[in-house]
């Protein structure tokens, strides 16, 4: 119940601030469209490149899109109201992690056949990019949660935010354009989704006990 | 000092460091229902992180706060259950209608509560007709109010205010008043830290702790 209503506060703010939703989805079509202009017409040079470009762009908006997770709540009080609820911390912090995937990184999913044209990337290499990005995004969202917690005491948290995380999303990283390259060459992908899809299932278990820990730490601080 | 097993809320020797500044130590005091505890001091004094302390946000450098006899580290599901407080900021979504913020805190607190029960919340606060504007659009004022409204979700015999009067009109002064003195007649207690001068009935038991800048 609690869950629920913190899942859908979250998206109806999200949804009542509409410019500031479209920001990372734009950003990802921005990057990866511009490739196309910079490398040339080349069709073989992107299809082989294209899948690397469009993993990139995903992580960069998600890394973007983070501050905005606990940042706002944290400046207006609505963090320590959060936290000083009866309900355990990590629940409604799960719900906040969920809300953040919903309204940046299925917008990232779902633009993502598109641009996949625009690389001229073939039918399958399309359907193993959307697969891995599918189940690589909401580690992206979980891993970055617990940096943004971490540094939320801090005036200028943006670039240690970076510097935190790009280590932690290299895995999601490799495995998720590993699979397209894997599928290209005509070899099995299933290992690279069963590593994406336990770095999800770890960071599913994990990240919401942590995150809650790093926000109270924040808070007394 | 009375008992401390008969004390809703209790300190024991409590301290607090910021940053390398002591802000109090040995600082214990005990509130047995129906008191409230005036937090006074000068700026800086440490009144706002006494209070965060005691909400339980905040972990004090030596010493404890009970709630009914039990660390509130050791209670902390129950404590929070019977816990309220209101602090500087309001804790309220901005883009959220006044109705919105107060039916997701009485969730988060723990106390369902329908839609007429809401509006008889929001028209005790002073609020009647706010129930469907966004809290962006309310004054700093009734934004205040919507935050005290939190107070008035379900039951609660501890309550927290952190400069409840902040941004208030008289109005809003006498409807503090009014709250804190029913909440301490039903055996609730309060902390409270405040500038201006909170008048309340002679019949309530009342506390005062003067923090000086260490």
């Amino acid at each position: 119940m609690a869950w629920w209503a913190v899942l859908r506060r979250d998206l109806l703010l999200s949804v009542r601030r509409l410019g500031e939703l479209g920001n990372p989805v734009v950003f990802f079509a921005a990057v990866v469209s511009l490739f196309p202009l910079a490398l040339g017409a080349d069709a073989a040079l992107l299809r082989s490149v294209g899948p690397g470009i469009v993993w990139v762009g995903a992580l960069l908006a998600t890394l973007l899109s983070l501050e905005g997770l606990f940042r706002a709540d944290f400046e207006d009080g609505s963090l320590e109201q959060l936290l000083l609820s009866p309900h355990p911390a990590s629940v409604l912090v799960s719900a906040k992690i969920l809300a953040h995937w919903l309204v940046t990184g299925v917008p990232l999913l779902l633009i993502t056949p598109l641009l996949g044209v625009l690389l001229n990337l073939s039918p399958l290499a399309q359907g193993v990019l959307f697969g891995g990005l599918l189940l690589g995004t909401p580690t992206l969202s979980l891993l970055g949660s617990v940096a943004v917690a971490l540094t939320l005491g801090l005036p200028r948290g943006g670039l240690l935010i970076s510097v935190l995380l790009l280590p932690l999303f290299a895995p999601v990283l490799v495995f998720g354009a590993g699979a397209v390259g894997s599928a290209l060459l005509e070899m099995p992908v299933l290992p690279y989704f069963y590593m994406l899809g336990a770095e999800l299932a770890l960071a599913v278990t994990v990240v919401p006990l942590a995150t809650a820990a790093a926000l109270r730490a924040s808070l007394g601080s | 000092m009375p008992l401390t097993d008969e004390a809703l809320l209790a300190a024991v020797d409590l301290a607090c460091v910021r940053g390398d500044r002591l802000l109090f130590e040995g600082l214990s005091f005990a509130l047995v229902p129906g008191t409230v505890l005036k937090v006074e001091g000068p700026n800086g004094a440490g009144k706002t992180s006494l209070l965060r302390v005691l909400a339980g946000l905040l972990r004090p450098e030596a010493g404890s706060v009970t709630w009914r006899g039990q660390g509130i580290a050791a209670c902390a599901g129950d404590y929070a259950g019977d816990r309220r407080y209101v602090g500087h900021q309001n804790g309220l979504g901005l883009a959220l209608t006044a109705r919105e913020n107060l039916r997701l805190a009485a969730v988060l607190q723990g106390a369902a509560l329908d839609s007429a029960a809401l509006d008889t919340v929001l028209e005790t606060v002073g609020l009647p007709c706010a129930g469907d504007i966004p809290a962006v659009r309310l004054s700093s004022g009734q934004r205040r109010r919507l935050a005290l409204a939190r107070l008035l979700l379900g039951q609660a015999g501890v309550w927290i205010l952190d400069e409840p009067l902040n941004a208030l009109d008289r109005n809003g002064h006498a409807l503090v008043g009014r709250l804190l003195t029913d909440h301490l007649m039903g055996n609730g207690v309060a902390v409270i830290s405040t500038h201006q001068t909170l008048t309340l009935p002679a019949g309530v038991r009342q506390q005062t702790l003067t923090l000086a800048v260490a």
